[in-house]
């Protein structure tokens, strides 16, 4: 399979043309969020305030890495499970967010958002949390310190490996996939 | 009487901790290249390569080889003959985990309330610790730093007498399919069956731990264990979830008497980084 390359933030013109299914090498600044940091994101929505940084074409990465060893940018660094960010996530999708990162389903209100306002939602391997550490050229806690390892971080990341899981039409590689694999009881 | 002191369970229990954290089990890197040779789906063979270079990665760097390093679970079996001299048990089981998550470069996912106060412990205390009393003059120690995405999938389940071993089945299978991806396949099933409640989901998380070629001692439960395993892996779920025969690389189960009226089933699902470490002081 031939890699696609993404620049981040994202281009909602490539965010039309990638696919389910899709292989790309991520490249470019995105910013992590976790539980805590979506349920801040979003008080800070219904009460009028500024957001700590600017969501438009942006990519979320749902991840609370560990903490960096000597000689490291960054700790260990994979995906969290995604449905956590459910509840929240339509809300930032109408702001701008284009992208999600993580792992596991969504459900279909994210979905929905997704298809009305052109977003992607990329996996990450679970697990491979210090293979993925190594595509992190930099990381710096740019909102809630307070919050440890749920800190919103800025991260530079160069080839970045991911796949498409959900695209912006609705398919859904968690569905098609194991359908090609599944054997009849 | 054996005196061992406090803070000789400290530096066990950190190393352990680490060694956890850094080093996956070779039964456990063995299953994943079997699996690999023996996978069908390009994409799936592609994820469980993925996971044996990140194994080797985190060997060799000595770093987290994923960044959920659990809540610490910590199994104690102490000998009646033992005395522990120079300080409580559990503070020197908190201390242990202080060090190791502190000094180790390990992710501190522990929140002080459920519910109305989720404020970061900042030192992954408290840890949760299951103690037994048992013949000897030994501490045999146990550490299962497991993360939650697996954690969060795992159930239990009060079946009755008159479920039987289809019921069982059924519901274990159903357990790890409807998880889909989120567990992080592949899987290591842990199964709790009998006792009560309480015990069933222990037997089931302390299963997640057994070695991977270690058979079920008693043969109708290994055949048990291959039946849910194949009906498992015909789901298609696949590594990552994204489509495949490896859902999972073994079931392990555990059993208990239990009540005229009762069947409980616990499952405890604990994703591919299985991470666990065992000594005996």
């Amino acid at each position: 399979m031939e890699n696609i390359h993404v620049q981040l933030p994202l281009d909602p013109e490539q965010i039309k043309t990638l696919r389910a299914g899709d292989t790309v090498l991520l490249t470019g600044v995105l910013y992590t969020a976790r539980d805590a940091a979506h349920k801040r994101l979003v008080a800070c929505l219904d009460e009028g305030r500024p957001l700590p940084f600017d969501l438009k074409n942006q990519l979320i990465y749902y991840v609370g890495p560990a903490p960096a060893s000597p000689g490291h940018p960054v700790g260990s660094a994979g995906p969290t499970t995604s449905y956590r960010m459910d509840a929240y996530a339509p809300r930032l999708i109408a702001q701008g967010l284009k992208g999600m990162m993580g792992k596991g389903k969504r459900n279909q209100a994210v979905i929905d958002a997704m298809k009305a306002h052109g977003a992607v939602y990329f996996g990450a391997v679970g697990g491979a949390a210090a293979l993925i550490a190594q595509r992190i050229v930099s990381s710096q806690v740019i909102a809630y310190d307070d919050l440890g390892a749920e800190a919103i971080h800025r991260f530079v990341v160069k080839d970045f490996p991911a796949l498409v899981l959900i695209d912006c039409l609705g398919n859904n590689l968690y569905e098609t996939g194991p359908a090609q694999y599944r054997l009849p009881d | 009487m054996r005196e061992i002191q406090a803070s000789q369970i400290t530096a066990q229990l950190k190393a352990l901790i680490l060694q956890a954290s850094y080093n996956i089990g070779p039964d456990v890197e063995a299953a994943v290249a079997a699996y690999k040779e023996k996978e069908p789906s390009p994409s799936g063979r592609a994820v469980l390569e993925q996971l044996l270079q990140n194994y080797a990665i985190a060997r060799e760097e000595q770093v987290a080889i994923c960044q959920d390093t659990g809540m610490c679970v910590i199994f104690l079996d102490v000998g009646q003959e033992v005395h522990i001299a120079g300080g409580s048990l559990q503070d020197a089981l908190a201390e242990g985990v202080r060090q190791a998550y502190g000094e180790g470069y390990l992710r501190k996912s522990v929140v002080r309330d459920p519910l109305y106060d989720r404020t970061n412990t900042r030192d992954n205390t408290p840890p949760v610790v299951h103690t037994r009393i048992v013949p000897g003059d030994k501490i045999d120690m146990l550490v299962t730093p497991k993360g939650f995405g697996s954690e969060n999938m795992s159930r239990t389940k009060m079946l009755v007498p008159a479920d039987g071993e289809q019921g069982v089945i059924d519901f274990v299978v159903n357990t790890v399919i409807e998880a889909g991806p989120n567990p992080c396949p592949p899987v290591i099933v842990g199964v709790g069956i009998g006792g009560t409640l309480e015990v069933a989901a222990l037997m089931a998380k302390r299963m997640t731990a057994r070695a991977l070629d270690e058979p079920n001692p008693d043969p109708r439960y290994a055949q048990l264990e291959q039946v849910i395993l194949e009906k498992i892996n015909r789901s298609g779920v696949g590594p990552a979830g994204i489509g495949g025969r490896t859902t999972a690389l073994k079931v392990n189960i555990a059993t208990y008497p239990t009540h005229i009226a009762g069947m409980p089933v616990a499952v405890n699902v604990c994703c591919h980084a299985a991470r666990h470490a065992h000594a005996v002081l």
